[in-house]
């Protein structure tokens, strides 16, 4: 709506062939400009500009709708209330679900904690097809880091679902609906991201991973203040292609460790740095995610995978429905396990925490 | 006064000048025709020169009148004091943040709240949507809410969950208010609740901007709202702008067109706000998005931070507030007491 014409927006012609005259032809041109500096560059007086203005505020406007309205349409349409379910019970249950549909989900955690191993299963959960509980639907699947692997998939696959994958073909045509893009740099994920917009609109389909959004950023650059602007974009376009397609977008994100020793605190905060102090210096080591704080606003939901004394746990760390909660997990075979589906709610700001501890525990596990 | 403050073309005004009326007087001593001839505009054009030009300058000697109390639109501060006993506060259902708060958020006025992702922004948001509802017997406003979401961040399954919880907690509400408990047979129904909260989905910063200006014809016909929640009014402004004066300027218009809103329907604006970090004195520090000329524009701003293992909520800037500190939780049944005696109900 916010390149609609002005000229198109139902003003008196007077008016509005002003506009156009002055070079100002969108609504945005037009809502960047004071009431005065209209006065000024339209030459007509202020009862004017402000009845102009309060019109193309109007029609700009996107529609209001209650809340109500929202819930009685997510019910009757479910394709809109959908959720990918991740087949973990106390995931699921804690998610309402599932993975929602029209959300970005993130993934992050430490090398080799099961982030990839994730997100094979996830993408073959949602092209299995409607009778066996997935979404009967197409994938697709950014891989950056060239960590797909086919082999895996169809393990996972035999595991869980043996008799889909071992009936004859099927195995075929379920890894045939999963599409692996590789793209080499940013500007090359760019460039299928709008790809990827238009196949949305035309194929089944009904998941996009991205595996993972941080190495294509920090391959690129260096300089903190570019690096946040081009992810802005990146950060809008692949929240809005979720939000319009609806489906859900899962976006793996790694770790590094925090260059300074204090966690970042407000500055009113100053007088318990002390304290702080000691209790961080008992960590083995103190990860943060890749992907800084703009980034992290940004997804609706991030999982936090990570490694307590050679037990791994998937945190709920930011979820606008579920309260904080942890499971252990593993992997195995088939995939990622939970060990308990009851989850343990966790206290405070050790949800956000990325541990990786006991790794040498963790390459021990059974494949 | 002189003719450039006219709310009138910048062609009329020149060609006034031209005309040699340069004062205010000059202009309401000729008649509309007389006015037409010597700058050459229609009669109906120079009549509203003169209307425009006598509203001004009677605006202009009540200024002038130093002696009398009422100034075009002034206050003493002795009815504000007494109409802002009347001020409303919206709760938050957190006793504590209550408190810290005087009695919840205010009306009239823009109260800005930031923190790191997952503190519990949004939930705050739908909270206090839910809760401008609590009915007058309970010590409510029985308003209705707008929710301008930004990030795409608002669940509606999520809603219904406050909103139930906020239905069997009503009679507690009203310890909060009164002393005196009444016994009212006000039943509302979840689905009420979800029909009073207007939503608008906004994605770009131009629809922000826009929706911003409408509102105000929106509020006029749904008279009975009493709060404007923005989540978040950083998103768009953060992503893809490169003219920081431009961005600057925006926001700043727009608070002021939101603060504006506040005092004149009498309802609370709550913006919620993102972190950013930023170099102070020699290490990297946490501070709401926006930049420093943003942090001018709100009345108050409360910032939410972890404590610990505790959230907390720090008035960081307030006229009438001290700065101090609570801390508050978020559960399933929405935002409570950090001491809170309500367990997690387990979702099955």
């Amino acid at each position: 709506m916010a390149n609609k014409l002005i000229k198109q927006m139902g003003l008196p012609n007077s008016i509005a062939n002003i506009f156009t005259a002055r070079n100002i032809i969108t609504a945005k041109d037009a809502l960047s400009l004071t009431e005065f500096e209209l006065m000024e560059q339209l030459d007509v007086g202020m009862a004017e500009v402000k009845s102009a203005m309060a019109h193309i505020s109007e029609v700009v406007c996107p529609p209001c709708q209650t809340a109500l309205l929202l819930m009685e349409q997510r019910v009757r349409d479910e394709r809109s209330a959908g959720h990918l379910p991740t087949r973990l019970r106390g995931l699921d249950e804690a998610l309402c679900g599932g993975l929602p549909f029209g959300v970005v989900t993130e993934l992050v955690g430490p090398a080799g904690i099961g982030k990839t191993q994730f997100c094979l299963k996830l993408s073959l959960l949602a092209s299995l097809p409607a009778n066996c509980g997935g979404l009967d639907g197409r994938v697709i699947y950014i891989d950056v880091e060239s960590k797909f692997s086919s082999r895996r998939l169809i393990q996972i696959g035999i595991e869980n679902f043996p008799e889909i994958f071992l009936k004859k073909g099927m195995a075929q045509e379920m890894a045939g609906r999963i599409v692996i893009l590789r793209p080499t740099s940013l500007s090359e994920f760019t460039e299928s991201l709008h790809h990827v917009q238009v196949s949305l609109l035309q194929k089944q389909v009904k998941l996009l991973i991205i595996d993972s959004m941080a190495a294509l950023v920090l391959g690129e650059h260096d300089c903190g203040a570019s690096r946040q602007q081009v992810l802005g974009w990146h950060v809008s376009f692949i929240k809005s292609l979720a939000e319009f397609s609806r489906i859900p977008i899962v976006v793996t994100n790694q770790v590094r460790s925090q260059t300074g020793d204090e966690p970042l605190t407000f500055s009113f905060q100053a007088r318990s740095h002390s304290i702080k102090k000691e209790d961080r210096a008992s960590y083995d080591s103190h990860l943060v995610a890749a992907l800084g704080i703009n980034w992290a606003h940004a997804v609706t939901i991030r999982l936090v995978l990570e490694a307590r004394s050679g037990q791994r746990f998937i945190k709920l760390a930011k979820s606008p429905i579920s309260p904080p909660l942890a499971f252990p997990f593993n992997i195995t075979s088939s995939g990622l396990v939970l060990l308990d589906d009851d989850g343990i709610e966790m206290k405070g700001s050790e949800i956000n925490t990325i541990h990786c501890q006991g790794q040498k525990a963790l390459f021990n596990s059974e494949w | 006064m002189e003719v450039g403050m006219l709310p009138i073309s910048a062609s009329k005004r020149g060609k006034l000048l031209a005309a040699g009326y340069t004062s205010l007087r000059s202009i309401s001593r000729a008649s509309a025709s007389q006015l037409a001839t010597d700058i050459e505009v229609s009669e109906d054009e120079a009549c509203e020169i003169l209307k425009y030009a006598s509203q001004t300058s009677a605006l202009d000697r009540s200024i002038g009148n130093s002696n009398t109390s009422n100034l075009y639109g002034g206050q003493t501060a002795w009815t504000m004091l007494n109409e802002e006993k009347f001020n409303t506060r919206i709760t938050t259902s957190c006793v504590d943040l209550d408190n810290i708060l005087g009695g919840g958020i205010t009306c009239k006025e823009v109260t800005e709240l930031g923190g790191v992702p997952g503190i519990g922004k949004t939930q705050i948001g739908i909270q206090l949507a839910v809760n401008v509802q609590i009915p007058l017997e309970y010590g409510g406003l029985g308003g209705k809410a707008i929710y301008i979401d930004t990030e795409g961040s608002f669940m509606v399954e999520r809603v219904l969950q406050i909103a139930e919880a906020c239905i069997e907690d009503m009679p507690e509400y009203s310890h909060h208010f009164h002393n005196n408990v009444q016994d009212c047979e006000v039943k509302m129904h979840p689905n009420s609740i979800l029909e009073n909260i207007f939503y608008f989905r906004v994605c770009s910063y131009t629809e922000q901007i826009a929706l911003v200006n409408y509102l105000d014809k929106f509020i006029e016909e749904h008279k009975d709202v009493k709060i404007i929640i923005i989540d978040s009014v950083t998103f768009h402004f953060r992503q893809d702008f490169d003219d920081m004066a431009l961005r600057t300027r925006l926001l700043n218009e727009m608070a002021l067109k939101l603060m504006k809103l506040a005092r004149k329907f009498c309802l609370a604006v709550v913006l919620l706000n993102q972190v950013t970090t930023k170099y102070i004195e020699g290490s990297y520090q946490l501070t709401l998005a926006l930049g420093d000329s943003w942090s001018h524009s709100c009345t108050n701003r409360i910032i939410l931070f972890w404590n610990g293992d505790e959230r907390h909520a720090y008035i960081d800037k307030s006229p009438s507030l001290k700065s101090a500190s609570a801390a508050y939780s978020v559960t399933t049944r929405g935002i409570r007491n950090s001491n809170s005696s309500c367990k997690r109900i387990k979702m099955v």
